[in-house]
């Protein structure tokens, strides 16, 4: 059977993603940094699911140890989804630098760290794919969340080039920008229902993405358009906006 | 988030503060930091049992831990839902001990209300099944119970509607089954003496209930379907069930659309009831082999069918009489339908021996019934309550929504003992419900 690492596995959206997997039978390789969530989200996919489920510890912070572990955990996964990331109000990021720094570090240099210790080893053998949980945020800097924003800006920019250059090995590289998603990192947000989405429909969406080879996906379609109305404002415009 | 959040019956509403902790560390440092908090899993129950000012919702703390085929033994997460638990465990030949009539609810939900099944007079309550519990006070302290260890904890936690602290954690013993199909036998009754007769003449069978036709009058006063079942064993099956004997089914069929105007309500279970009772049904009696699923709940292929009692929402009475109050609940009953204050039908059952310390059950007749509500239903049921008392019976909290403190001070005996219990291990009173504020278990 094939394998998925999901990285960062305690999030709502990451269990979402282990659960959709194992329902198709694939192993499961969890990593996270709380020894204590893994154990008990592995027990849970086991008995659920009665696949192989295996843990891994890292922290996406901690770059040189990250890019380490993922150069050896064996098996190399088939499908690997980089869901980790860490969103803090843009004030707070903005007047703590360690905030601001823990935000660029987990959600661009520690994604990057990751991401490339596996794409390596997936270039060498010639299959797999890689997708990586970014952003519509990234799309185009607000003042709201501008600093978020240009991590996962930086993040959707690797991961385009990374598919140019994977592509030539066989390995196919999936962007997703699921829009709002109703987890804890927005509790406390009143979302519009209509443009946000449920754990499992980010889920679904990904299983399906990587099946059909898709490159970047909306999870609810109107963000595409959305975003593309929000590119299109002229920048004179824009920065008067308050968004 | 603050939200508002009401309970199955729509009634009442409470504008919460809700946390959803996924993890138990999480659960213990908001058990430790909240104030006025209760533990909340599914929100099947009616009424007020677990709103609060703040909510701890359970959903997300769902997993699995151990899973022991050999010998039927299930731990797991107390928001597991029982839907979740039947799709783990009904493949590897065991069923739940003890189940209520929707799957919709949460392991810690079971334990909180200490729900009843069609089973009572055999298997007792789903506490009966329980090997242990880690139960999280306020506080945040963890203290694993059972009828062993901190018994008092244990038996406070069991029907305690979350007053103790919230379960995190519950390890239960599963029944062993052959197949998932129920060997399914359905009796017509022509009136409410029959009914009980019948009940006393299948008493052996391990699952029985039966549902009242609560518009007739007269003579025919009473008339009933008695459904009665036993997990079928696979020479039982057709050839065809036989390829799957232990299927599992799972599907919702469709989600009913929209808050109605309660009038339309009695002409749909009208509907329900006649097909039943006169197509399906027009034998004296029918034996069949069934998916368990149509058996235990019939209701779950209709998603938030609460919304059929319309934006008002519902209460649902349900009352237990010792086993020789025959006449009062044909008392009871009868004023019900004779105010027309009955929704169609009337569910019955048969309690075995039950005296734990807040637990519902007890060995005699318990009825239960939606109310749509409107003006005067409470007045009207604080009446009923007074037969209910002098019959020496009481009230389900889990559907509760309107008792009045006297009533459920004078209705379940070893009270002072679970009120002893819940200053014990909630003291400050830091969780509390609107039902305990209601009933005064909690004096805020
Ligand atoms: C269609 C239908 C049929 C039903 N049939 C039956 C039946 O046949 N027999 C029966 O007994 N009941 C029956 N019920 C009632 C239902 O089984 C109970 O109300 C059950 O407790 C609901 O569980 P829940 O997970 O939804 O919890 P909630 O409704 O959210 O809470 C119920 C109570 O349990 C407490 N609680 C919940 N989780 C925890 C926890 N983790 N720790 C501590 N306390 C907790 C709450 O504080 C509250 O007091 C039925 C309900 C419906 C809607
Ligand atoms: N929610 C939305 O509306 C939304 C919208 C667009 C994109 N996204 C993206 O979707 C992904 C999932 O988000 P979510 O909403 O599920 O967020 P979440 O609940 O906040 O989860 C974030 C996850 O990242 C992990 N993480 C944070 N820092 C880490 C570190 N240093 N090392 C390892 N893991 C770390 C967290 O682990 P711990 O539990 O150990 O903290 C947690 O599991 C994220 O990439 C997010 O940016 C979300």
């Amino acid at each position: 059977m094939p394998t998925v690492l999901i990285l960062g596995a305690g999030s709502d959206v990451a269990q979402a993603i282990a659960q959709a997997y194992a329902a198709k039978g694939y192993s499961i390789q969890l990593a996270a940094r709380n020894p204590a969530q893994l154990q008990a989200i592995q027990k849970d996919i086991e008995i659920r699911y009665r696949v192989e489920c295996s843990s891994v510890v890292f922290d996406a912070a901690d770059f040189a140890a990250s890019s380490a572990t993922f150069s050896q955990v064996q098996p190399l996964a088939d499908v690997a989804v980089c869901v980790f990331g860490y969103l803090d109000t843009n004030e707070q990021s903005m007047q703590h630098w360690p905030e601001a720094e823990k935000t660029i570090a987990v959600n661009y240099t520690g994604a990057v760290a990751v991401c490339n210790a596996i794409a390596i080893r997936m270039a060498e053998r010639g299959s797999g794919t890689i997708v990586g949980i970014s952003s519509v945020a990234g799309e185009r800097g607000r003042q709201s969340n501008f600093l978020y924003g240009s991590a996962k800006a930086g993040f959707s920019v690797y991961l385009d080039g990374l598919r140019n250059w994977l592509f030539h090995k066989s390995v196919h590289v999936v962007t997703v920008k699921p829009g709002f998603i109703k987890t804890k990192m927005t509790d406390g947000l009143i979302l519009p229902p209509l443009l946000t989405a449920s754990p499992m429909q980010v889920a679904k969406a990904v299983v399906h993405a990587v099946d059909k080879k898709k490159n970047t996906i909306y999870v609810k379609w109107f963000w595409r358009y959305i975003m593309l109305i929000i590119k299109c404002v002229p920048e004179f415009v824009f920065k008067k906006m308050k968004m | 988030m603050k939200r508002n959040i009401t309970n199955w019956g729509n009634y009442p509403v409470e504008h919460a503060d809700e946390y959803q902790p996924a993890f138990r560390d999480q659960l213990q440092a908001l058990a430790a930091e909240k104030k006025d908090w209760i533990p909340r899993g599914n929100g099947r129950c009616y009424g007020d049992a677990s709103l609060a000012p703040t909510v701890i919702t359970t959903t997300k703390l769902n997993r699995f831990i151990s899973f022991d085929t050999l010998n039927g033994i299930l731990d797991c997460e107390s928001g597991v839902t029982l839907d979740q638990v039947l799709e783990v465990i009904v493949p590897k030949g065991w069923f739940l001990p003890v189940t209520p009539g929707t799957k919709l609810i949460t392991i810690g939900g079971a334990v909180g209300s200490d729900v009843h099944g069609k089973n009572h007079h055999v298997d007792g309550s789903f506490s009966n099944h329980i090997v242990d519990m880690d139960v999280i006070l306020p506080g945040g302290e963890l203290i694993v119970c059972s009828p062993d260890a901190h018994a008092d904890l244990f038996w406070a936690t069991c029907g305690g509607m979350g007053l103790t602290g919230l379960i995190s954690r519950v390890k239960f013993r599963l029944k062993k089954i052959e197949t998932s199909y129920i060997k399914q036998k359905q009796i017509k009754a022509a009136n409410l003496d029959e009914i009980i007769r019948l009940f006393e003449e299948y008493k052996d069978y391990t699952y029985s209930v039966a549902w009242i036709d609560c518009l007739k009058k007269g003579k025919g006063f009473g008339r009933s379907i008695l459904m009665l079942g036993e997990h079928a064993q696979l020479s039982e099956l057709t050839l065809a069930q036989q390829q799957q004997p232990l299927k599992v089914v799972n599907k919702t069929l469709f989600r009913f659309p929209v808050y109605l105007p309660s009038i339309f309500l009695n002409k749909l279970s009208i509907g329900i009831f006649n097909f039943l009772f006169y197509l399906k049904n027009t034998k004296k009696e029918i034996n069949n082999v069934v998916p368990y699923e149509p058996f235990f709940y019939p209701l779950d292929v209709i998603d938030e069918w609460n919304k059929m009692y319309g934006r008002k929402g519902f209460v649902q009475y349900q009352f237990v009489l010792p086993l020789n109050q025959k006449e009062g609940l044909a008392n009871i009953l009868h004023r019900i339908t004779e105010r027309g204050f009955a929704s169609f039908l009337a569910v019955l059952k048969v309690f075995g021996k039950q005296d734990t310390m807040i637990g519902f059950p007890m060995e005699g007749f318990t009825l239960a019934l939606d109310i749509p509500i409107r003006n005067g239903l409470f007045e009207f049921l604080d009446e009923m309550d007074k037969l209910v008392l002098e019959y020496g019976g009481r009230i389900y909290l889990s559907k509760d929504a309107r008792m009045k403190a006297h009533t459920f001070q004078q209705s379940y005996p070893r009270l002072q003992e679970f009120k002893q219990t819940i200053q014990k291990y909630n003291g400050q009173q830091v969780v509390h419900s609107l039902l305990s504020d209601r009933l005064q278990l909690t004096p805020q």
